[in-house]
């Protein structure tokens, strides 16, 4: 049985994907919010934001990335809770195959279709003249940083996807995760926030991870940043991955 | 071969919370046969087919499929059993056709195409193959639907209200391949609301009520539990099946359009 994950994640992944080509305004309606976003800030209020140095969209890139994974995977989600309700679930879990496949074709078509999304946006920014010093070591790790946190909310959006009654319940919970990087130094610095809020901000993870990230598309050495951030996100995925694992058990006891 | 039950099922019971769904369920299912559990909405007919199927642990009781315990080897059922649940289990973004090859790459099959083309064709799906399933009719979905839980041909088959929300046409479709899969071989347990699928289908009837299997036996065992027939003239009408299938022409010669 087990040696069957493999090619059983296969076959579902590629069941996945082919939803994702077949609707592909899925990915477009992923990268527009955030694209909007950008434009808003670098061409309406970016002129009255100061960030140092440099570019504000080149400063503003990494938390809309974020963002734009905090939105994708509500598809997630989505595509898993349809799975649930229209029985096709119930379908392979009665099958002989190996069961975790069935959510790992879901997880790793959530990566596939981020990265695309997050391609789009980034093509976008630089269109809108962000540019990059980093050399392929630098753009790897930001890369690494990404599919990282991806995985971790994927991981979380599997838990709606299994619990969820309705369809509106299903993408309610990924708001508060769009809402996350406002309250970090993803849009302005943490400088100039008042004492509680910009404590939580520091403290938060989008902070570390966007700095990070905006480390590496500068240049720059990243510094402690560069393992808090990874902290983080590693933290969260196993979180996140025990978290789902016991919904999904409840689910099919 | 010897003559174990293809499904034999002893004292299963089942409650979520204060509510007994099932109160110890005792059944056998000899191989080959078709059975069908015929019960009221809420009677636990999905509760006990799903249990059979490993998809839902029992409180206690055992319960055997193909000669495997459902509790202790799971894995095992599933290898022997296929399950077509109460709504039709189909991907309605594939086409056809990708179904049935997504169901039986599952199964690890090779021939995976040739599999799935002689299905249409069986199925009279061969002209909507590479359409996608959304476009699909309840009757067309239904058929695609029982056509994906015969791949790899599994010995004991779980029908949970086959024909359900179905017109009458597509109804009789189903009754066909049921009795074609029997036919076979295939050990089919179907659970029914509708009392004339029962008594068309199945070799033997088990009565699901509050719980418990009240009658367990063949159409004829179960008729002679009421008082003796006696004749009387009756004028017979035409049922409203017997009209509208009169009219919109006869449904048995396929083409299920």
């Amino acid at each position: 049985m087990t040696s069957y994950v493999l090619s059983d994640t296969a076959v579902l992944l590629k069941r996945s994907l082919r939803h994702i080509l077949r609707s592909p305004d899925t990915i477009v309606t992923t990268a527009v919010t955030p694209i909007a976003m950008l434009l808003l800030f670098v061409y309406v209020l970016g002129g009255a934001i100061q960030v140092g140095g440099g570019s504000y969209v080149n400063y503003l890139l990494p938390g809309i990335l974020l963002i734009t994974i905090a939105s994708g995977i509500a598809y997630t989600a989505f595509r898993l809770f349809t799975d649930v309700s229209g029985g096709i679930f119930e379908r392979f879990q009665s099958m002989p195959i190996a069961r975790s496949a069935v959510l790992w074709g879901h997880v790793l078509t959530s990566v596939v279709a981020n990265l695309i999304s997050l391609v789009l946006v980034v093509l976008v920014a630089v269109a809108m003249g962000f540019r990059s010093s980093a050399g392929p070591l630098a753009w790897l790790a930001v890369a690494g940083i990404l599919v990282l946190f991806t995985l971790a909310l994927t991981w979380l959006a599997v838990i709606p996807g299994l619990t969820a009654r309705s369809v509106d319940g299903v993408s309610g919970f990924s708001y508060p995760l769009i809402f996350l990087p406002f309250i970090s130094s993803a849009f302005v610095p943490t400088a100039g926030m008042p004492g509680p809020v910009r404590w939580f901000a520091e403290n938060q993870p989008v902070t570390s991870i966007v700095d990070t990230i905006r480390d590496l598309y500068a240049g720059q050495p990243v510094g402690d940043d560069g393992w808090i951030a990874v902290a983080w996100c590693a933290g969260l995925l196993l979180v996140a991955y025990a978290l789902a694992m016991r919904t999904y058990h409840r689910k099919i006891a | 071969m010897t003559t174990t039950p293809a499904i034999e099922i002893d004292g299963l019971t089942k409650s979520y919370g204060d509510q007994v769904v099932l109160a110890g369920v005792d059944l056998s299912v000899p191989t080959g046969t078709i059975v069908a559990l015929l019960g009221s909405n809420g009677a636990g007919k999905t509760t006990a087919v799903r249990i059979l199927s490993t998809l839902l642990k029992a409180d206690g009781g055992t319960a055997t499929v193909n000669g495997y315990d459902v509790a202790t080897q799971p894995a095992k059922v599933r290898e022997s059993i296929s399950l077509t649940g109460q709504f039709a289990a189909v991907d309605e973004i594939l086409t056809g056709r990708e179904n049935l090859v997504l169901v039986a790459e599952l199964r690890h099959l090779r021939a995976a195409g040739r599999i799935a083309d002689d299905l249409l064709a069986r199925f009279d799906l061969t002209d909507a193959a590479a359409r996608r399933v959304a476009t699909y009719s309840g009757g067309m979905r239904r058929r695609l639907d029982i056509a994906m839980s015969l791949i790899g041909d599994p010995p004991v088959l779980f029908l949970d209200e086959p024909t359900t929300g179905l017109d009458p046409q597509s109804r009789i479709e189903v009754w066909r391949t049921v009795r074609e899969l029997a036919g076979r071989g295939t050990t089919v347990l179907l659970t029914t609301q509708y009392l004339d699928e029962a008594e068309q289908l199945a070799d033997r009837i088990a009565i699901l009520h509050q719980g418990r299997i009240i009658a367990d036996g063949a159409l004829a065992e179960l008729k002679r539990l009421l008082p003796p027939a006696k004749v009387e003239y009756v004028e017979r009408q035409p049922t409203l099946e017997e009209v509208f299938l009169t009219i919109v022409g006869h449904a048995g010669a396929g083409a299920g359009k």
